[in-house]
């Protein structure tokens, strides 16, 4: 058993350079990563970006345990290229492993080298020199601090594998609860979002989308729009100019009117998705395969799982700011990878990467690829028509809910066998729908969402999945923790992708985990065992055992009793298989809908840098899970989504949300692993196992409504 | 030219009244609290209080509010006399993205200025207008109680 960071560590790095922590590796100058400043505070530039999460809280406590400075001394410095470090994309968990070691590291290095310059030039040795708060005290006291040393250019350097990070036991701030440091800005109000960026000069932009997937723009009738506003057109790419936001928004509408586009029907049948899935062209890959001795075959559980697409739906919708100049083009964007962004900008507008400078500013949540990077191109198109002016779009909900990347539909067909102990002897899982990556700046075609509309312009390849050592896309988690003698994994992923999909928080792990837990509730009533005993009978890794065991006492799992209309289930997985432990309890009570009244959490995510702020994150990912469970479906007819308004695309609202449960195992000695995702899937898992306590039938499809419950109990 | 009152103070706007109140606020009145989510009364993002009673300013025209008093997030609190809810949302570290809070911060507003007591089922049901989505919920309906249970004390001890 190993997690992602002692496992990178084992490895000889391909590059030949030492190994250092994280993305440390790949951007080692020390001045990249922190500066320390005479007026007394230190700068920190990580190169993952704040999305809600509260990472930037997290990372800056890191820096002051390491350089032994206050946290209030500590300024977050947001991502931009090209001077930040290429962290790649805030995506998957990733970033306290991934940045926070780099961080830690980078920040062990400086307090050293700061301190040894002290000691040689004080004379004290530099054993009896410590850090209080950024200043140097030797016996007989104050001797230096990093303030007194910030111009010396002491971190204009490769970061040194030497470097000794703090023992756990050492630190001070990592591990405490400190308050988000963005969150004030929210509770007052402040300009904190991309959205509310004002530039002198700022013009604003509204895209007139088609009516349909695919559409071509055909003609467009002249006539006067609202506010003199302008109109850019790029091939099928339609726009609207104006100095004020409400002329370009109503200027949109009227131009939308005038537009007359050639449309076809380019969607599946919506009430036949599953079977299209089936059918559609598609490449296959083995995803594990195991063969050891196995027990014969007694009972065969067999089973189909089935989710329709859905959406990531952040409350604020996509935004971004461009401005061009001479050539060059600057975007203020909430993107989750500033780099990866600018290189399909460049593809897309046939530009030198060198000559867009990214910038990221905050924006709502995202859940994942959304349309962030997609409304930097529809900026940076726009304001291509008022060179020097700032040109700021903003997507209305329609765009938002209707032209921003889907999680996919995905098919999971899963056949398992017991022997006649009731124990597991055979795994066989087939995972169907298109890949759950889609991300920018990866591929050889861009993957902006306009970069398919303007002249020339091509569609958006079919979506990949990432492979399984970086987590996987549709397979991911679809490999169970349980031990099995004998497994086989399958994938298909589609060769079509009539409607744009990525990467959305858990990627296939939601469907994966639900099929994987709901065959295990199947054949521990086959063999007549409590659901968790069953799991933990299967579990060979101890910190697994010891999350199920915790969520069990939380909720009073073993004492419980029967309640009509009432049920309870249990859902586990190891996120990525690699990543945080996270078991969940679900009660349900079973009323004209499903309604979700409690959950309970135990979670095993490493050392906690911020104990709240995983908490916070397990409950925020364990609510997503319910509303995605229990009332997401992206609709669609032959031609467009038509679920792009909150009537229509429902998600879960404060009188359904469950109470929920939290509780973190500590474990200050182990590495960190990000907490924002591990909660979603066993929820989706444990609402399924809760519904067929209460009603006795296992559901085959999401969302678990009336409907779908009803064709479970007519196919039961 | 509509002229009211935008947080305690005069204002006034050189915009036709049928412009969304929240074009006016965030474009020439220049505020950042009301926000856009979605311009169909279906998110709660830019609410609003108008005369103490929250309004949706994606879709009120910006002549209803002539000689009203418009209170945003902005007017509840400062950073340095933050209003009892706003301390609470802190103290509850009540939010994730934040893009939510603007609009629920000022609709919990207008609940305890009416029911200084609600149990949580009154505050979910105030707050019923307003989506989550990173579910931050049973935090802010925490932080909403504590900041009821603050300004009774404060009422208590003046
Ligand atoms: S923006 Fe007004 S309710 Fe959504
Ligand atoms: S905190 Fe992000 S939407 Fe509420």
């Amino acid at each position: 058993m190993s997690g992602g960071a002692q496992f990178h560590g084992l490895v000889t790095p391909e590059d030949g350079r030492p190994r250092l922590p994280g993305s440390l590796h790949t951007n080692r100058r020390l001045a990249q990563w922190l500066t320390f400043h005479r007026e007394g505070f230190v700068t920190i530039r990580p190169g993952k970006v704040e999305l809600g999460q509260g990472i930037l809280t997290a990372l800056a406590q890191i820096a002051a345990d390491e350089l032994d400075v206050a946290l209030a001394r500590i300024r977050v410095q947001p991502a931009a290229t090209p001077d930040s470090p290429n962290e790649g994309v805030t995506s998957g968990s990733l970033s306290v492993q991934d940045c926070g070691a780099a961080l830690r590291h980078a920040c062990a290095n400086a307090r050293a080298i700061h301190l040894s310059v002290a000691a040689q030039r004080t004379g004290v040795p530099l054993a009896a020199l410590r850090v209080e708060d950024g200043t140097f005290l030797g016996p007989a006291g104050p001797v230096g601090s990093y303030w007194a040393q910030a111009d010396d250019a002491l971190l204009e350097c490769e970061a040194l594998p030497e470097a000794r990070p703090k023992p756990p036991a050492a630190r001070r701030v990592a591990g405490t609860s400190a308050p988000r440091l963005d969150l004030p800005d929210k509770v007052f109000g402040a300009a904190r979002f991309v959205h509310d960026l004002r530039l002198p000069g700022m013009l604003h932009a509204r895209v007139v989308r088609p009516p349909a997937r695919g559409a071509r723009l055909l003609e467009v009738r002249e006539g006067p729009l609202p506010g003199e506003a302008r109109v850019v057109r790029d091939g099928s790419f339609l726009a609207v100019l104006a100095a004020a936001e409400h002329d370009a928004e109503a200027a949109a509408a009227r131009l939308a009117a005038r537009a007359r586009w050639q449309e076809a029907d380019t969607l599946p049948e919506e009430g036949a998705l599953a079977d299209w899935l089936r059918a559609a062209p598609h490449e296959r890959s083995l995803v594990a395969e195991r063969d050891g001795a196995a027990a014969p075959a007694a009972s065969v559980v067999r089973a189909t799982f089935f989710r329709p697409p859905v959406a990531h739906a952040s409350i604020g919708t996509c935004c971004a700011v461009a401005r061009w100049s001479d050539g060059a083009l600057e975007v203020w964007t909430h993107s989750q990878g500033i780099y990866n962004l600018r290189a399909d900008l460049a593809k897309v507008l046939r530009i030198a990467p060198e000559r867009i400078v990214v910038r990221h500013v905050e924006g709502a949540g995202c859940y994942g690829h959304n349309g962030a990077d997609d409304v930097a191109l529809d900026a940076a198109l726009a304001a291509r028509a008022a060179p020097g002016r700032p040109v700021r779009v903003l997507w209305s909900r329609t765009e938002e809910l209707g032209w921003a990347p889907f999680s996919p539909a995905m098919l999971v067909e899963v056949e398992a066998a017991a022997d006649a102990a009731g124990n597991l002897v055979s795994w066989r899982a087939e995972i169907i729908g298109n890949g759950h990556s889609s991300r920018p700046g990866r591929g050889a075609e861009p993957t902006l969402l306009s970069g398919e509309y303007v002249e020339g312009g091509v569609p958006v390849p079919p979506s990949i999945n990432p492979p399984m050592a970086g987590g996987g896309g549709a397979q991911r988690n679809a490999v169970p923790l349980y031990r099995v003698p004998r497994l086989r994994v399958d994938l298909r992923r589609l060769t079509v992708m009539p409607l744009r999909s990525s990467a959305l928080r858990g990627l296939g792990a939601p469907v994966n985990v639900w099929a994987i837990e709901s065959t295990m509730d199947e054949l521990a009533a086959r063999a007549g065992a409590d659901p968790i005993a069953y799991r933990l009978r299967h579990l060979d890794d101890p910190r697994a055992a010891e999350v199920l065991r915790a969520v069990a006492e939380m909720a009073g799992w073993e004492g419980r009793a029967r309640r009509e209309g009432v049920g309870m289930g249990v859902g586990f997985a190891r996120y990525k298989n690699s990543g945080a432990w996270c078991a969940v309890i679900a009660e349900i009570a079973a009323e004209a809908e499903v309604r979700a009244r409690r959950l309970w959490i135990a979670a095993d995510v490493g050392e906690a840098i911020n104990p709240d702020g995983v908490a916070n994150q397990l409950e925020g990912g364990a609510i997503h899970g319910v509303s995605m469970a229990l009332k997401e479906a992206v609709r669609f007819d032959r031609r467009r989504v038509t679920s792009d308004s909150w009537e229509t695309y429902p998600i879960l609202r404060f009188s359904e949300v469950p109470a929920v449960a939290v509780r973190l195992l500590p474990r200050p000695d182990q590495p960190p692993l990000g907490a924002g995702e591990c909660a979603l899937a066993p929820t989706v898992a444990a609402l399924a196992g809760a519904i067929r306590d209460a009603l006795g039938v296992q559901v085959r499809a999401m969302p678990f409504t009336r409907e779908t419950i009803a064709a479970a109990m007519d196919a039961a | 030219m509509v002229r009211f009152t935008l947080n305690g103070a005069a204002a006034s706007v050189e915009l036709p009244g049928e412009v969304p109140l929240l074009h006016a606020l965030r474009g020439p009145l220049g505020l950042s609290g009301p926000r856009y989510g979605c311009g169909a009364e279906q998110c709660g993002a830019c609410m609003v209080l108008v005369d103490d009673v929250p309004r949706h300013a994606c879709t009120l025209a910006l002549g209803a509010v002539e000689g009203k008093a418009v209170r945003t997030v902005e007017g509840l609190g400062t950073p340095e006399r933050p209003h009892p809810l706003q301390a609470a949302f802190l103290a509850e570290q009540a939010g994730q993205c934040g893009f939510c809070l603007s609009g629920i911060l000022v609709s919990a507003a207008a609940l305890l200025a009416r029911d200084p007591d609600p149990d949580e089922a009154t505050i979910r049901a105030a707050l019923e207008p307003h989506l989550c989505r990173c579910g931050s919920h049973n935090r802010i309906v925490r932080a909403v109680r504590r900041a009821a249970g603050a300004l009774r004390g404060e009422e208590a001890r003046a």
